[in-house]
């Protein structure tokens, strides 16, 4: 089991990560997402040992391997930009880490063709890697990774290099591989999407920080702040009030119970909201926009001078564009607060 | 300890530079201003004389015809080999790389072979025609000056410019054509702006190649073409005129510093390290539908193979007989000595000279190459580097001829008497050599990317084994490399040689020349077989070079 101990990092004056404290458990594959510059790739070499925290652990089964060098943590990581070797084959790179472990050739030869099948790689052995497409050199990275059995895989935005219709495929394909080798990981990405796919648990870091540490379903559904909410898309965010047991929104006033009195965020989930008055909570409005995007439709409704967006089933029929209509919603499952200071 | 090795590996090649590449520049220096009365005498004895005006002119507008020359024909080559794949791009690319090293007799003889009085051509003409006369004149006219420039630098575009060319994104135009450019606009305002470096470099290394020619103007040219470069040869050993011989130096020195500085900015804009990139799907090439292109490619290969073909040919068929009998006798004729002539050493001993200069070369250049490619490579911020660099690349510019002069005036007298050593070759082969040597052991260097190190260590690789799995692998080949380099340069080089070679200990380059210069079929066989061996073993130094060569575009 890895364990970060409060973490922290500075490049000159720049804190890059500050307090970091987060676990993961043999077996699980937890995924640190955020955006670019918030610290995640020195956060990999740090935990790699290629680096060094200005303070803080790193942990192995409670065990502070912060001193040990990086070739003998027996950690895997696998570089965004791969970082084959070009004087080794395909074979070659699979099999390197397993010939600094000092294996008997025969044994390395069995785990790399295992790998190599693993990946989809059967048969590439001999093949040069500058010789290799982009998806083909990610899974040799994949494969020089998995095949020492590192006791934890770090992956380093694996797929931000390809194209999109390659990075879905691959991605359902890397979960599986990492799943049936049940290959304690930890996954960083920027892509949400990725993250809720592969992980049992998601880290979000924001500005060198974690924002909020919790599983796919419950960051999306609980989000911990506004970042959190606005970096998974819930774009809805308006400053409001609690008063006396009432909520005062700019689109509406309804009664809250259980909030103390003060100062808001108020997230109106896009995800939680429905054509028609049904809902206990209503808005009228003007429709503006509305975005297709295959299964779902983005809507915009303008009340006042708030542009209210809801996602919808693209089977839904829209009201035209400017037509008035209402929307209702249910604030126990719409509405979240996050108090403000 | 680390302060001492590192100043030490600075000390290697400034120290090696200064004393067998700056003394002597200094000397010729000295000594074409002349002394006392005589200050500037051999200029002004230069600008009054009509005829090495006129030499001057001439090695400039040669220079620039050839160059334009070769972009013509090497220009669509770069364009197919950039854009298309067709059978046979690699074999092309390859052979037309073949001429690039072939030492400067050998691709003389070559065309000799081929279009001289007994070459190929001629012959058949004779035979078919019963003619007395060879009908084409080829030799000692400007048309075999021209020809034997294209035929050695059009490598220099197809690889420089193609390279280039294949690197940058086909979208780029298509985006172009999309907002209502034209196939012409497109080329002018889009293609021809992107690849201006490449070809700004190639055109000056062209010129730079063409302006220092000699080999090719001695032998092909004939005597009433000269150019700065034989002016100083002829100066040197016919009229034993120092001074005069030293002010040209001079001049051309001047020239051709200018244009490698000019080239050293520009080639820097051109190069980036090699990266693993996904290869970008290219357009076939292919004969029904475009037989221009096709035809095109086709007579390109044979311009690069005939000459080649019709030497080895020619070293094998006898000359005077009748009839196309194979014959080894100019082979055999190597092994003898049939002459008195203290001057005249048997071609066996020349063999043998070449191949000690050239490995003495080979270990001269790695021993002042590598520490340098190593500064440059990991210390390349360095205020030191960045004055090394250039530095390192100023041989490339001079003209052989003239570094023979300089170690013939600085070197044969006190504090640094060699005029006697046979160890002068190889130090101006190790300089001639050393600017590719360090070309292509700088990329390698750099190319070990941090990266790479960290991945070994993640993999479990202790220190030591990350030097010895990652470095020296990656090492191993490009010091491969560069030793053929150094190796092939040292076994062809003639200019410098021609004026420092001991006259005992020739090398095969000076003996061919001496075999061309006298009558007799054996002689005139000898040189073939001899220009045979050479072109075979500095092909195929080449084709080692491609093999294991870690590319870095724009790097010549």
């Amino acid at each position: 089991m890895l364990g970060l101990r409060d973490i922290q990092k500075k490049f000159g004056t720049k804190l890059v990560l500050d307090g970091i404290s987060f676990q993961v458990k043999t077996g699980e594959i937890v995924a640190l997402l955020g955006p670019s510059g918030s610290g995640k790739s020195t956060l990999l070499s740090i935990i790699a040992g290629l680096e060094q925290p200005d303070r803080g652990q790193v942990l192995w089964d409670s065990k502070d391997i912060s001193a040990v060098p990086s070739h003998l943590r027996g950690f895997g990581l696998m570089f965004q930009d791969y970082a084959l070797f070009p004087h080794r084959d395909v074979s070659g790179n699979t099999a390197f880490g397993l010939e600094m472990a000092g294996q008997p050739r025969a044994q390395i030869n069995k785990r790399v063709r295992e790998v190599l099948e693993l990946v989809g790689l059967a048969g590439f052995d001999r093949r040069e890697v500058s010789s290799l497409s982009g998806g083909e050199q990610q899974r040799v990275a994949l494969a020089r990774a998995l095949a020492p059995q590192p006791k934890l895989l770090m992956l380093d935005e694996p797929l931000g290099s390809l194209d999109r219709a390659l990075r879905t495929r691959l991605l359902q394909e890397l979960a599986d591989i990492l799943r049936a080798e049940g290959q304690t990981s930890l996954y960083v990405t920027h892509d949400q999407e990725e993250a809720f796919a592969i992980a049992d648990r998601i880290v979000l870091l924001e500005a060198g920080r974690i924002a909020q540490d919790a599983a796919p379903q419950e960051l999306y559904l609980r989000p911990a702040s506004p970042f959190v909410a606005e970096f998974l898309g819930l774009h809805n965010l308006f400053s409001g009030k609690i008063s006396a047991g009432v909520l005062h929104s700019p689109f509406a006033e309804f009664p809250y119970v259980g909030g103390a009195d003060g100062e808001v965020t108020v997230l109106l989930r896009p995800d939680a909201i429905n054509i028609g008055d049904r809902g206990q909570a209503k808005i009228t409005g003007k429709l503006v926009k509305a975005e297709f995007q295959g299964s779902a439709t983005s809507a915009f409704l303008q009340s006042a001078s708030q542009l209210i967006k809801f996602d919808v089933s693209s089977a839904t029929e829209l009201p035209k564009i400017g037509e008035n209509f209402t929307i209702s919603f249910d604030p126990k499952t719409a509405i979240q607060l996050f108090p403000r200071k | 300890m680390r302060k001492n090795l590192a100043g030490l590996l600075w000390f290697l090649p400034l120290a090696f530079l200064a004393l067998f590449y700056f003394y002597p520049l200094a000397s010729i220096l000295a000594l074409s201003f002349g002394r006392g009365l005589t200050v500037m005498q051999p200029f002004v004895q230069i600008f009054l004389s009509g005829s090495i005006l006129g030499i001057a002119w001439f090695t400039i507008w040669q220079a620039a015809l050839s160059t334009l020359l070769t972009l013509a024909l090497g220009l669509p080559a770069a364009y197919l080999l950039a854009r298309y794949k067709f059978r046979g791009k690699s074999f092309l690319r390859a052979l037309s790389g073949i001429p690039f090293v072939l030492p400067t007799l050998v691709v003389a003889t070559a065309f000799e072979a081929l279009l001289g009085p007994r070459g190929w051509v001629n012959q058949s003409l004779i035979d078919l025609f019963a003619l007395d006369q060879p009908p084409i004149q080829f030799v000692n006219t400007l048309t075999a000056i021209l020809v034997a420039h294209v035929f050695y630098n059009t490598t220099i575009v197809l690889r420089l410019v193609g390279d280039f060319w294949a690197r940058l994104s086909p979208r780029i135009e298509q985006a172009a054509r999309s907002l209502g450019a034209n196939g012409w606009q497109t080329f002018t305002k889009i293609t021809l702006p992107m690849i201006a470096p490449a070809l700004s470099a190639a055109t000056l290394l062209v010129f730079i190649f063409d302006f220092t020619s000699f080999g090719v103007i001695l032998i092909l040219g004939g005597p009433q073409f000269a150019t700065l470069e034989t002016e100083i040869y002829f100066q040197t050993v016919a009229l034993f005129n120092l001074p005069i011989a030293a002010a040209l130096a001079l001049l051309q020195l001047l020239c051709t510093l200018l244009l490698t500085i000019i080239y050293t900015k520009l080639s820097a804009r051109v190069s980036r390290p090699a990266e693993l990139r996904t290869p970008t799907a290219a357009h076939q090439l292919s004969p029904r539908k475009n037989p221009v292109a096709f035809i095109y490619l086709v007579l390109l290969a044979a311009f690069f193979a005939a000459p080649l073909v019709g030497l080895a040919a020619r070293s094998i068929t006898p000359v005077d007989e009748q009839g196309s009998a194979i014959t080894f006798d100019y082979y055999a004729a190597l092994a003898q000595n049939d002459r008195d002539d203290i001057f005249f050493a048997p071609p066996s001993s020349a063999i043998s000279s070449s191949l000690i200069y050239g490995f003495a070369t080979v270990a001269l250049a790695l021993l002042v190459g590598l520490p340098a490619a190593w500064l440059l490579a990991t210390r390349s911020q360095a205020f030191a580097s960045r004055v090394l660099g250039p530095l390192l690349m100023l041989p490339i510019g001079t003209s052989a001829v003239t570094l023979g002069l300089g170690f013939i005036v600085a070197l044969d007298s006190p504090p640094l008497d060699l005029r006697a050593s046979p160890v002068l070759v190889p130090l101006a082969h190790t300089l001639v050599a050393l600017p590719f040597v360090v070309r292509s052991l700088t990329p390698a260097l750099r190319s070990i990317r941090p990266r790479l190190r960290q991945a070994a260590a993640v993999l479990g690789a202790a220190p030591r084994q990350v030097l010895r799995h990652v470095d020296l692998p990656l090492v191993s080949r490009a010091l491969f490399v560069s030793a053929m380099f150094a190796f092939a340069i040292s076994i062809g080089e003639f200019g410098a040689t021609a004026l420092i070679a001991r006259p005992e200990y020739p090398t095969i380059p000076v003996l061919i020349f001496r075999l061309l210069s006298q009558p007799g079929a054996i002689h005139y066989g000898q040189a073939m077989a001899l220009s045979t061996i050479l072109m075979l073993v500095t092909a195929g130094g080449l084709l080692l070079i491609e093999r294991f060569r870690i590319a870095e575009v724009g790097e010549f």
